[in-house]
């Protein structure tokens, strides 16, 4: 297996001349993987995606796929699958015409084009519709004509711009299963722009995190969500409680933080944590568990609760709690054995490898 | 329970019937309201629009009231076969008419019966004078004015005018006739005219649609591309025209395309024509082409680019993700998806040089005049209101069919793009 079989190399972008919106991408994508990139709007994602199908031209660097530099090979001849987020289905060609046009384009005969284009629509559940026009297709079955349209020539590597983004919460998730599906069967690399972090943790082998054009962290799923490199990518995947410090001793991958108000955390430390710096500790609120009185856990401490929320399976608790006012508590239903009462003094607290402290930027 | 029940019921339909008539009342308001603020403008459409085309239209079917000038030669006709020679009946009935008739409407006549058989004008107006103060018999009188009077020739032209509803006009417009059976013939190749026009009004409107196609789908094309300011400023361009008179833009061409003009010297400069012997570029069918694809280019470009700007770009991209080199691209997916808009352009552009005017008659030579060249020259140089009238009639009826078949293309473009 080719583990450089897309390769950017120091790439960088810009659109007018001055700003640039990708700064020295370097990554590497093995073959057959289903790599996500994930970021807020305007990180530069689509302008990752569009260099790799050959619509932007890098300023800087070079892009490689399958050991080959592509920076001067045009888009069509690319061989690269393109989904796009409002599917661009021609309008004036029915379903059918639309599969077929790539296996028109490279020559392929009537009949093997007639074939192709049957089983590229069986194969997305879609048999049937050969004569329809798009604009007789719901969201969701536009989506999967043209995920087959950008799979029946049967191309090296398949990109997915957002292709979920115009469909309702519950279609979504059935096509994200659906696509993870049809990567598995078909063993073809995917590359997939999202701005949706649940979207990218279900579905991807790896992920990387865009923020204003630098590639922050790539990593698999439970790393990201686990290990999260630094602030950005702390607080961009999923939820987490920061609390501001300073580090006070360091030994062995764990280090205290000494916060404001004078209470110390024990955490895992970061990357490029030393002492002394100044830091955050993030924690997640699921990770955050009710402490007795007199518990001796390594992080526990008092906080006056200020509000609960009910959520059904679970139940969110806003404490204040080491001078920081919205400490979040994610608690299992099942975990609340009294009610609450606000105001109370609440006990908490977690292990220190729950918590991580990062450099502070 | 059961009678409660039923009250309910009873009670809920009253109300039902009453909400039902007030919102009946309310509907017929508002729909009054709305007739009463459209009915000033539909007076004044009525009055200024379909009335005089109505009356115009009607006049290329008026055949005058010849029947109540000449009442007792209407009904000799009448019973006459249109073979046989004429004999004295027919001859008393019309010196009787004449007699009585006004020297005005006599002279109406003699201009319409000219046109039936040409050179009779004066002929029936010196026969109107003689026969003033001639006595029964009076065939004799007929004959010395012209000998043609004894056979069937003029009489016939004469049945021609009686009914007061003619098809006579229409057909002269397309070049048919009557013949004596009073069935429809061709007229002597001599005279006619008509069709030539009118082919020559189609070609020309369709060698101008094409150029205007030519030249206006890249530029629509160009500005769609363009943003911002770019873009701005071409579109002020193409309207530019708008802006200024059609005659100053019409002599433009005069100065720019004569045979000392500016094209023809600029050519002469670079050598690539003799200075002696330069282009004939006007006063022709070359001429009329240019001046008119310049003048009514904009209204290819407009819906043109007003359709490429709904385009979205990543249909392109689309194609081109797919394999699709810039050409195929282009054939197969944007020029498709454009048709609506050149349909629209090249419609709008047909229909408007079917009926230009002023640009063929400034810089077109004789044989460029177009159909509504002869309308103008029948309404206004010969007074002719008939074959005005059937020639509008004609132009109005291809413009009719085309919008036709526009919106059968159109219907089904539509469907094709849902
Ligand atoms: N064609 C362009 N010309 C100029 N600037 C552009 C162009 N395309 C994108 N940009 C700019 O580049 C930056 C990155 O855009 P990009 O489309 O890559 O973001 P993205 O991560 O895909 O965001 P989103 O999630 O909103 O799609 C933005 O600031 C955007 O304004
Ligand atoms: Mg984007």
């Amino acid at each position: 297996m080719n583990e450089r079989f897309i390769s950017f190399e120091a790439v960088r972008k810009s659109y007018d001349g001055a700003n640039y919106v990708v700064r020295g991408l370097d990554l590497d994508v093995a073959e057959g993987e289903f790599l996500t990139l994930l970021g807020p709007s305007g990180s530069g994602k689509t302008t990752t995606l569009m260099m790799l199908a050959g619509f932007e031209e890098p300023t800087h660097g070079s892009i490689s796929l399958g050991g080959a530099r592509i920076d001067s090979v045009p888009a069509y001849d690319r061989n690269i699958g393109m989904v796009f987020q409002n599917y661009a289905l021609f309008p004036h060609m029915t379903v059918g015409e639309n599969v077929a046009f790539p296996l028109k384009m490279r020559g392929v005969s009537k009949s093997q084009i007639s074939e192709r284009v049957s089983s590229a629509l069986d194969m997305v559940r879609m048999a049937g519709f050969e004569s329809r026009r798009p604009s007789q297709l719901s969201g969701g079955q536009q989506q999967r004509i043209a995920l087959a349209r950008a799979l029946v020539f049967e191309p090296r590597l398949v990109l997915m711009d957002e292709p979920l983004g115009a469909l309702d919460k519950q279609l979504r998730e059935h096509m994200q299963i659906e696509i993870k599906h049809l990567h598995e069967r078909l063993g073809i690399n995917v590359v997939y722009v999202t701005h949706d972090q649940s979207e990218a943790l279900t579905m991807s082998d790896r992920v990387g995190v865009f923020s204003d054009g630098v590639l922050q962290q790539i990593a698999t799923p439970h790393e990201l969500y686990e290990k999260p490199a630094n602030i950005f990518v702390a607080g961009f995947v999923g939820e987490n409680n920061v609390v501001p410090g300073e580090v006070v001793d360091i030994d062995a991958g764990l280090c205290r933080v000494r916060t404001p108000d004078g209470s110390v955390i024990s955490a895992v430390a970061g990357e490029h944590v030393r002492k002394p710096a100044r830091v955050v500790v993030v924690v997640r609120p699921e990770r955050i568990v009710l402490a007795r009185e007199g518990d001796e856990a390594a992080n526990r401490f008092a906080g006056k609760l200020e509000e609960v929320i009910y959520h059904g399976d679970h139940v969110r608790l806003r404490l204040n709690l080491l001078g920081s006012e919205g400490l979040q508590v994610k608690l299992a239903a099942s975990a609340i054995t009294a009610p609450f009462s606000l105001g109370a003094t609440i006990h908490v607290g977690w292990r220190p490898q729950d918590c991580r402290a990062l450099i502070q930027s | 329970m059961k009678y409660a029940v039923t009250f309910a019921e009873k009670h809920g339909g009253e109300e039902q019937s009453t909400l039902a008539r007030q919102m009946a009342r309310t509907k017929r308001r508002a729909k009054l309201q709305a007739l009463a603020l459209i009915a000033p403008l539909m007076l004044f459409l009525v009055v200024v629009l379909v009335l005089p085309i109505g009356t115009l239209l009607a006049r290329g079917f008026d055949n005058g009231d010849a029947a109540a000038l000449l009442p007792r030669t209407a009904e000799a006709l009448s019973a006459w076969n249109g073979q046989d020679a004429p004999h004295e009946e027919l001859f008393a009935a019309l010196a009787g008419d004449l007699k009585e008739a006004a020297r005005e409407d006599v002279a109406v006549l003699a201009k319409q019966l000219n046109y039936h058989d040409a050179g009779m004008r004066s002929m029936f107006l010196k026969l109107a004078r003689k026969v003033r103060t001639a006595e029964a018999p009076y065939a004799p009188s007929f004959i010395e004015v012209n000998e043609d009077w004894s056979s069937p020739r003029y009489w016939r032209a004469l049945q021609q005018v009686m009914p007061s509803v003619t098809d006579f006009y229409i057909l002269s417009a397309l070049d048919l006739m009557r013949d004596e059976n009073g069935d429809i013939a061709s007229v002597p190749p001599s005279t006619a005219v008509n069709l030539e026009v009118l082919a020559r009004t189609f070609t020309v409107s369709a060698s101008v649609t094409v150029m205007c196609l030519l030249l206006g789908y890249p530029l629509a094309a160009l500005i769609a591309r363009s943003r911002g300011t770019a873009a701005n400023v071409l579109i002020v361009l193409v309207l530019l025209p708008f802006w200024t008179s059609l005659l100053v833009r019409t002599s433009a061409w005069v100065v720019l395309l004569q045979s000392r003009g500016v094209v023809n010297n600029v050519l002469a400069w670079l050598g690539m024509i003799d200075p002696e012997a330069p282009l004939d570029l006007i006063y022709n069918r070359v001429g009329v082409v240019i001046a008119m694809t310049h003048i009514l280019l904009p209204f290819m470009i407009l819906p043109i680019y007003s359709v490429m700007k709904g385009i979205p770009p990543v249909y392109m991209r689309a194609a081109a993700s797919l394999g699709a080199r810039p050409l195929s691209s282009f054939f197969r997916v944007y020029l498709p998806m454009t048709m609506p808009g050149v349909s629209a352009g090249c419609l709008l552009v047909f229909i408007l040089a079917l009926g230009y005017y002023i640009t063929p008659a400034l810089v077109g030579g004789p044989r460029d005049q177009m159909i509504s060249y002869f309308i103008a020259y029948y309404a206004n140089q010969v007074t002719n209101w008939g074959m005005a009238a059937a020639l509008s009639i004609i132009l109005l009826v291809a413009v009719l069919v085309l919008y036709v078949i526009y919106n059968r293309l159109v219907g089904i473009q539509r469907l094709r793009i849902g």
